[in-house]
């Protein structure tokens, strides 16, 4: 499978990357070698053979309903690039 | 002979501490001291003595009232992949440059509570992204072996850190090689955990399902002694396994007579550094005049444990970053048009490439279309690759194997993306399983560097490993060895 | 051109639970921006999901209630997209393998046009799902603010079959979810907080074409008028697109209330690929049989089931069991005060009557807090059925406890309410009406029967309304027929 030079912008846009032509036909290389790589996996039968999420069998554990995080805003915002009354600014979000 | 306090072990050093031959704070004032006399190691990103200094006073307070533990008043580094409150956590990102964690990951927290005095943040690989610790957006970390040489990676700025005596030992994590391959490229020994059995919170995330937080010190036994406290059950994390406290160290006196040691002849065929594959046979006689039967083992699908690796991780790398979007913390651009925009300027100025190129790996696997022939064809490769392993250990109680293809490299040697994947052909598959590894030296190549093999264990069986380990460094001396100048 | 639409419904409902879904921090709503948003919330680096059960119990009782199968194994999956209200840059819900699966919903649907009738609609299915946060404008120019307090919020996401075929159908399915959800006491319903939000799939048809016509989505409908209006003018624009000999383009669609029409919305989410993977932080979900008995054993009678129960062993009629099961409150209110009472059918009149427009009445009471309580009500009654006073009284007793309290029995004292009951009396009273009224008696005894009315009427005035009416009634007709 090769990937055509729509493909790298489609995954780019996808993945909220912004790169320019000269990326796109470096990065289009580098994936396509990985790719070839990556190949590998469909020579093998895999037939009857479950997928294998995790390494460890098992159930996921349930937490009780009460309320154990309190407020602590201030430090939890420290790192905001930009906030205003308890909000983080980003720029106008239109529907 | 004289032997100097920065080359002691954590068990020497909790013994000095005890005895009152050192202070924790004298303990601290030496290494920040190294740490500033070997800055062009570029091991460590943030330091801050004051933060440190503070907590080795309250460490000797503790000792002086009788309330001090086995590791009150042992310096510790920290991968700069572990959030922590007093120091700043950038994964080694320009994207999280001087991001303050209002929270401490559980792995510190829990050696805070043992008293441990941390020293400050260690490089690695960006978002653990690497196996030789050039995809920092800090620098590079030299090896203290040769400095035109990797460390290995991603926690390349933990294994050099701690070759050249900067610390006494380290935290690391490991999703696909991160803890093993750095140890034998610096000369020491480094613990990989099941899956599962340290606590991920608070541990930037890079492959979910794989990343395991572990640690990397001079021998097997300091890391059995700090996993002690560093391992316990955190119900914040659902993917760590509910398992009692346990005592890392409960083997070390383990028998090797009689164990069974499993070998996959195959991985020894081409592409292994002769020097290294004879050292390494030179271990596995050493462990059979220690008593123990050398099984050759087959393990034909791990071949595929690269291709497969990297669809994994990459997959689950693409959504766990998909969280930097410049809107509540880290790197905001400053020039764009509207929001998604922002999110996009803001991600490709703050991301590296080698995350940039693992993103875009994983969203097209995961892609409509692709994610049944990828993805899920991988997680099925995955589970064959999982069942042979996990198989073996029915016959053995170990396997040892290299942890890479060669000495420490120099800086460029595999700047091609499938050439450096390629390298981590022997510690992924271990990682594919969940298995606990831990990589250690066995002997010294020619150019000068150290040379190390892998040592894996069936699942949950750390302390046992820990022990072989230590009964193997009883043996040897090959841990004891110390870079020149260090 | 004959037109068939086809609707399906996708309803968000949030979960009363007290923390978030996969975080504990409160879901308490109306405090300061970010203060109800934890580590976890924010997707802070380091910081993963651990899954609440009070969410996954309530997603059982729905199944439970809906007759649904309830999976032993379900599956959390990543939906990713970017949004600045989305913080990990991806969802946490269910794509491949739901909590519930199946079930139907029945409800009454009364068109404009036609008789009532029932219908039963099948669900598809219902997930568990994280609410995002919430974007505000007018903070600073050219800025929106975001505020995480909402993120992390559960969502069961119930989805119908494209088996709705009006906008009145739609509606009536929509209430009778909501009305079902907070019987359950699964979720507060309060639509104007965005407890109960509906996207409706909409999409029109030649009558007998098999194929489904291009379906449009209109998100986000949270009140039943929006939800009406939004179908029937989203139907009417398909409709006339294609006689005008255009193509409906397959698009999500905002409504807006103030034009009264959907418009396309600016981003391009149809063509999104969500790239859909089970989360690697959480493990899958397993429900024991056990489990599910218990929440089985702990659920309240159903609506439809006290409906049954009102009609077969209460002997109400079909109408009043159905008002009666609006909300739990007002069927356990019902169900105290008829198990007080032997006539049933008078308890249904009084809750439906007098208790109803006593509760839209008074702004802010709610059933529970009624002077009125059924223990009173009970009593009231009690004092109807045994003669002492009749219905007019008692209306006077109940407003006087809506004012100020106070004991029936009392109260009937000091308002002087006792009935007149002794025939003596009665029988004077009788008498003088008759002489006072000779055109009525006259009609009666000519066979008009709703002549007695007018002299029941006399007496009731002459005695200050204090005679018993049933009284009255039986002695004017033996007087008049003897």
């Amino acid at each position: 499978m090769t990937l055509a030079l729509e493909d790298i912008r489609r995954i780019a846009d996808l993945s909220h990357l912004s790169i320019d032509d000269e990326q796109a036909v470096r990065i289009q290389g580098e994936l396509n070698n990985i790719f070839q790589m990556i190949e590998r996996i469909q020579a093998v039968d895999t037939t009857d053979i479950e997928p294998m999420p995790h390494p460890h069998d098992g159930a996921q554990r349930l937490r009780e309903d009460i309320v154990r995080e309190q407020n602590d805003r201030e430090n939890n915002m420290k790192n905001a690039p930009e906030q205003s009354e308890g909000h983080f600014l980003v720029p106008q979000v239109i529907e | 002979m004289a032997q100097e306090i920065f080359h002691a072990s954590v068990a020497q050093l909790s013994d000095k501490l005890a005895r009152k031959e050192v202070s924790a704070v004298e303990l601290a004032q030496t290494y920040l001291d190294r740490i500033e006399a070997h800055r062009d190691l570029n091991a460590y990103l943030d330091v801050r003595p004051e933060v440190t200094l503070a907590q080795a006073k309250a460490a000797d307070e503790r000792i002086a009232k009788g309330e001090g533990s086995r590791l009150t008043g042992i310096p510790i580094a920290h991968k700069d992949l572990f959030v922590t409150k007093e120091w700043s956590t950038s994964a080694a990102s320009k994207m999280l440059e001087g991001y303050m964690s209002p929270f401490n990951a559980t792995v510190v927290e829990n050696l805070n509570n043992a008293g441990m005095v941390c020293l400050g943040k260690v490089n690695c690989d960006e978002f653990a992204m690497g196996g030789s610790n050039e995809n920092s957006a800090f620098g590079k970390v030299l090896n203290p072996w040769n400095k035109d040489c990797v460390p290995g990676g991603s926690s390349g700025g933990s294994s050099a850190a701690v070759a050249a005596s900067l610390c006494p030992i380290a935290t690391g994590t490991d999703t696909g090689g991160s803890i093993r391959e750095p140890a034998v490229f610096t000369g020491i020994t480094g613990l990989k955990p099941t899956y599962g059995r340290p606590s991920r919170w608070g541990v930037i995330a890079f492959a979910s399902s794989l990343d395991t937080p572990g640690l990397m010190a001079r021998s097997a036994e300091d890391c059995a002694i700090v996993m002690n406290d560093m391992i316990e059950f955190d119900p914040k994390d659902s993917t760590c396994v509910e398992l009692p406290k346990e005592d890392f160290t409960r083997y070390l006196d383990t028998d090797i007579k009689g164990m069974k040691i499993g070998v996959p002849r195959k991985w020894f065929a081409d592409g292994l550094d002769p020097e290294l594959a004879a050292s390494i046979e030179d271990a596995i006689k050493t462990y059979e005049k220690m008593g123990a039967k050398i099984v050759d083992v087959e393990l034909p699908t791990v071949d595929l444990g690269v291709p497969v690796y990297y669809v994994v991780a990459c997959a689950e790398a693409s959504s766990n970053l998909s969280r930097y979007d410049g809107v509540r913390y880290g790197h905001r651009a400053q020039a764009y048009t509207d929001i998604q925009d922002m999110i996009k300027r803001s991600r490709s100025e703050g991301l590296g490439l080698e995350p940039q190129r693992r993103i875009m790996i994983g969203t097209y696997v995961l892609s409509h279309g692709y994610y049944d022939a990828y993805y899920i064809k991988a997680q099925r490769v995955r589970r064959l690759i999982a069942n042979e392993l996990n198989g073996i250990f029915k016959d053995v109680d170990a396997m040892i194997s290299p942890a890479a293809t060669g000495p420490a490299y120099h800086f460029g040697e595999k700047s091609e993306p499938v050439q450096a994947y390629l390298s981590d052909l022997y510690t992924v598959p271990v990682s594919l399983a969940g298995l606990p590894g831990i990589g250690m030296p066995c002997g010294m190549h020619s150019n000068g560097l150290p040379l190390g093999f892998q040592l894996v264990g069936s699942l949950f069986s750390e302390a046992k490993l820990l022990g072989m380990a230590h009964r193997y460094q009883c043996e040897t001396d090959w841990h004891k060895r110390v870079p020149a100048g260090y | 051109m004959q037109w068939e639409v086809v609707i399906g419904l996708e309803t968000h409902v949030q979960l009363s639970t007290n923390t978030k879904i996969f975080s504990a921090a409160s879901t308490d709503i109306g405090a300061d921006a970010n203060t109800h948003a934890c580590v976890v919330d924010l997707a802070l680096p380091g910081t993963l999901p651990v899954l609440n059960h009070g969410a996954v119990e309530r997603a059982m009782k729905f199944g439970l209630a809906i007759g649904a199968t309830v999976a032993k194994r379900s599956i959390f999956d990543r939906k990713n997209y970017f949004y600045p209200d989305l913080p990990k840059g991806y969802q946490i819900s269910q794509f491949e393998w739901p909590i519930v699966v199946g079930g139907q919903v029945s409800f009454m649907v009364t068109p404009k046009k036609g008789e009532p009738y029932m219908k039963t609609l099948n669900l598809t299915r219902a997930h568990l799902e994280e609410d995002a946060g919430k974007s505000v404008h007018g903070l600073e120019m050219n800025r929106s603010g975001i505020d995480l307090n909402r993120a992390g919020t559960p969502l069961l996401e119930i989805v119908t079959e494209p088996e709705l075929r009006s906008a009145e159908e739609a509606v009536a399915y929509a209430r009778t979810l909501h009305a079902l959800v907070v019987w359950l006491g699964i979720s507060h319903g309060d639509m104007q907080n965005g407890n109960f939000r509906c996207d409706a799939n909409v999409s029109v048809r030649p009558v007998g074409q098999k194929e489904f016509g291009t379906r449009c989505e209109i998100k986000n409908l949270n009140s039943f008028r929006f939800l009406q209006d939004a179908i029937e003018y989203e139907v009417r624009r398909q409709i006339e697109l294609i006689e005008d000999g255009g193509k409906v383009v397959q698009a999500t669609r905002l409504y807006d209330p103030d034009k009264g029409e959907t418009r396309q919305m600016r981003s391009k989410e149809d063509s999104m690929d969500y790239r859909y993977f089970p989360d690697p932080d959480l493990l899958p979900l397993e429900i024991s049989d056990e489990w599910l008995d218990r929440v089985k054993a702990e659920m309240p009678e159903l609506p439809e089931e006290l409906r049954a129960r009102l009609e077969k062993d209460f002997g109400l009629p079909a109408y009043d069991a159905s008002i009666l099961t609006t909300s739990k409150p007002l069927a356990d209110y019902y169900l105290a005060v008829a198990e007080a009472v032997s006539d049933k059918k008078i308890a249904a009149n009084w809750v439906m009557g007098e208790v109803s427009a006593a509760l839209n009445q008074q702004e802010g009471t709610t059933i529970e807090t009624l002077p009125v309580t059924p223990a009173k009500l009970a009593a009231l009654i009690g004092r109807v059925l045994d003669g002492t006073i009749n219905n007019k009284g008692a209306k006077q007793v109940f407003a006087a406890i809506m004012e100020g309290n106070g004991e029936v029995d009392a109260l009937i004292d000091s308002l002087g309410l006792k009935q007149i009951s002794d025939t003596g009396a009665l029988e004077k009273i009788i008498d003088e009406v008759i002489a006072n009224n000779p055109k009525n008696v006259e009609e009666f005894k000519a066979g008009k029967e709703k002549a007695l009315n007018g002299l029941v009427g006399q007496v009731m005035k002459a005695s200050k309304g204090k005679a018993n009416p049933g009284q009255v009634n039986q002695l004017l007709r033996q007087k008049l027929t003897a």
